[in-house]
């Protein structure tokens, strides 16, 4: 990889930005002494998890295009198994589910690595469409049929085809662009998971309001647009990163935090569906993998299609 | 060394996380738990403490793991399994005369009282080996174990096993009490094991 100046920046902002919100839970911490609120041990642990988390994207970024495409593949693996457990499945599915698991999900992140544009934006939608009823009705099961066949193909859509579009979008060929695709994906992943975070504190701070009570009572009105204003700001102030001008990074940025709203609150109705509040336990402190990237689920495919459309 | 990695590599693969040795009552214990799939005994074997696992053996069905020469050698050299009689059952045979050695040197054991793996997903009727077990050793803790998930990652008749998550859930353990009858025994440790269930 090139040495880019810009990208340089844009890391130091993104540890600025941790180191920030270390001292902060620090202060925080030190302030409530031995009685530290849930919230605040809640923070403590996202923060240390988003310096973890920040790291191994930082790393596979440094490695190249073929970094990013295995740590999303291998987000994707993680995210499959979190859905599949908590989606009710019988054992006529098992094999529709190794293939699902150890053909369909390596495949689409192969054709992604391969840049074969025409091929891995139809392989779940139409193939593995195919694929996983064809091979669930082999194995001769048809109790509950449609709705283990739907389940399937719904993990699969989320979980693997949308988050398949995140390093997609190292292969987009922008004119006057070429080679600094990386900070395009850094812009990305920044502002919708940062709209995620702002909408969280502001929230926190002063949320009255919740949106949709019945599934999320957690996101509210004011934390909503809190979040989703700072984050368009931040996002338009990247601009100089983007491919984009200044007011179209901010219109980018504005989609993409209502993208990321609309993902986070669909896939917490999914949550609220099954009876539970994560998806898993492996990051501490936010939950399982699917539940820190629920809001790239729906940001990924359309910003990458946007960008493709307007740009190449 | 190479037992604790093998105990790693199955927690990850499983999702199981290890079981915190406070959590457990001093050993002997018997562990008895639902049984779905072969990872059933892996896991519970994995996820115990180190220096609990090495003193834990798990009690399968001989006619099963002594079919082949590669499950002789899984089960007695790896897992360091008793082997019970299962099929012709004779006074020279009594399955139950080997598990009481075990615990008698002092080893842990896993057992299922199931008898054999459960197709349908459902916990059946224990068999009455638990009973007689706690009536020769009453000072043994009976920890009741409920395995989730795991005849979904590998089922009953498959090779091919699907990464899923597991879990693992241990409750307080169980006594025979002193006029305890069999049937009544039996009920209250099938129930026990369902009751994690939820």
């Amino acid at each position: 990889m090139k040495f880019d100046p810009e990208l340089i920046w844009l890391s130091s902002g993104i540890v600025g930005l941790l180191a920030l919100s270390s001292v902060i839970t620090f202060i925080l911490k030190r302030r409530a002494g031995g009685g530290a609120s849930k919230v605040v041990a809640n923070l403590d642990a996202r923060v240390k998890a988003w310096w973890i988390m920040v790291a191994i994207f930082g790393a596979a970024l440094a490695a190249g295009w073929l970094g990013a495409v295995v740590l999303f593949g291998l987000v994707s693996f993680f995210a499959l198994r979190e859905f599949i457990t908590l989606t009710p499945t019988r054992a006529g599915d098992h094999r529709t589910l190794f293939w699902a698991f150890f053909v369909v999900t390596p495949l689409q992140y192969y054709l992604v690595a391969m840049e074969w544009y025409g091929l891995f934006t139809i392989l779940i939608p139409v193939y593995a469409f195919i694929l996983v009823p064809t091979r669930s009705a082999l194995a001769g099961d048809s109790e509950h049929f449609l709705e283990r066949t739907a389940k399937i193909q719904w993990a699969l859509m989320i979980c693997v085809y949308c988050i398949s579009h995140v390093p997609a979008l190292l292969t987009l060929r922008i004119p006057g662009y070429e080679g600094q695709n990386a900070k395009l994906l850094f812009f990305f992943v920044l502002v919708v998971q940062l709209s995620d975070v702002l909408q969280y504190v502001w929230g926190k701070l002063m949320g009255r309001h919740a949106i949709v009570p019945t599934i999320s009572p957690n996101k509210t009105v004011e934390g909503f647009w809190g979040g989703v204003l700072s984050a368009t700001a931040v996002g338009t102030a990247l601009w100089w990163a983007t491919p984009f001008t200044w007011w179209q990074a901010g219109l980018f940025s504005f989609l993409l935090t209502l993208m990321g709203f609309f993902g986070g609150l669909v896939m917490s109705a999914i949550k609220r569906d099954r009876g539970v509040k994560d998806y898993g336990t492996m990051i501490e402190g936010h939950g399982g993998v699917m539940d820190r990237i629920d809001s790239l689920c729906f940001a990924a495919p359309v910003f990458f299609h946007l960008v493709r459309y307007c740009f190449t | 060394m190479t037992k604790d990695l093998a105990a790693w590599l199955i927690r990850v693969a499983c999702g199981i996380r290890p079981l915190p040795a406070e959590m457990l009552p001093p050993a002997p214990v018997i562990f008895f738990a639902n049984h779905s799939s072969h990872l059933d005994f892996v896991t519970i074997w994995a996820a115990l403490p180190p220096a609990g696992r090495a003193r834990t053996r798990p009690v399968a069905g001989r006619d099963y793991w002594e079919k082949t020469a590669r499950r002789r050698r899984l089960a007695r050299d790896f897992f360091n399994a008793v082997l019970i009689e299962r099929q012709h059952v004779t006074v020279a045979s009594n399955p139950l005369a080997p598990m009481i050695a075990a615990l008698e040197a002092g080893d842990s054991l896993i057992v299922f009282p199931e008898g054999t793996r459960s197709a349908d997903g459902q916990i059946h009727e224990f068999k009455s080996g638990l009973y007689h077990v706690a009536r020769a050793r009453p000072g043994v803790a009976l920890v009741p174990v409920y395995l989730q998930n795991l005849s979904r990652i590998l089922p009953k008749g498959d090779i091919l096993p699907v990464p899923l998550l597991g879990s693992l859930t241990v409750g307080e353990p169980l006594r025979l009490g002193p006029d305890e009858t069999k049937p009544a025994f039996l009920q209250r440790a099938r129930e026990a094991v369902q009751q994690l269930a939820r």
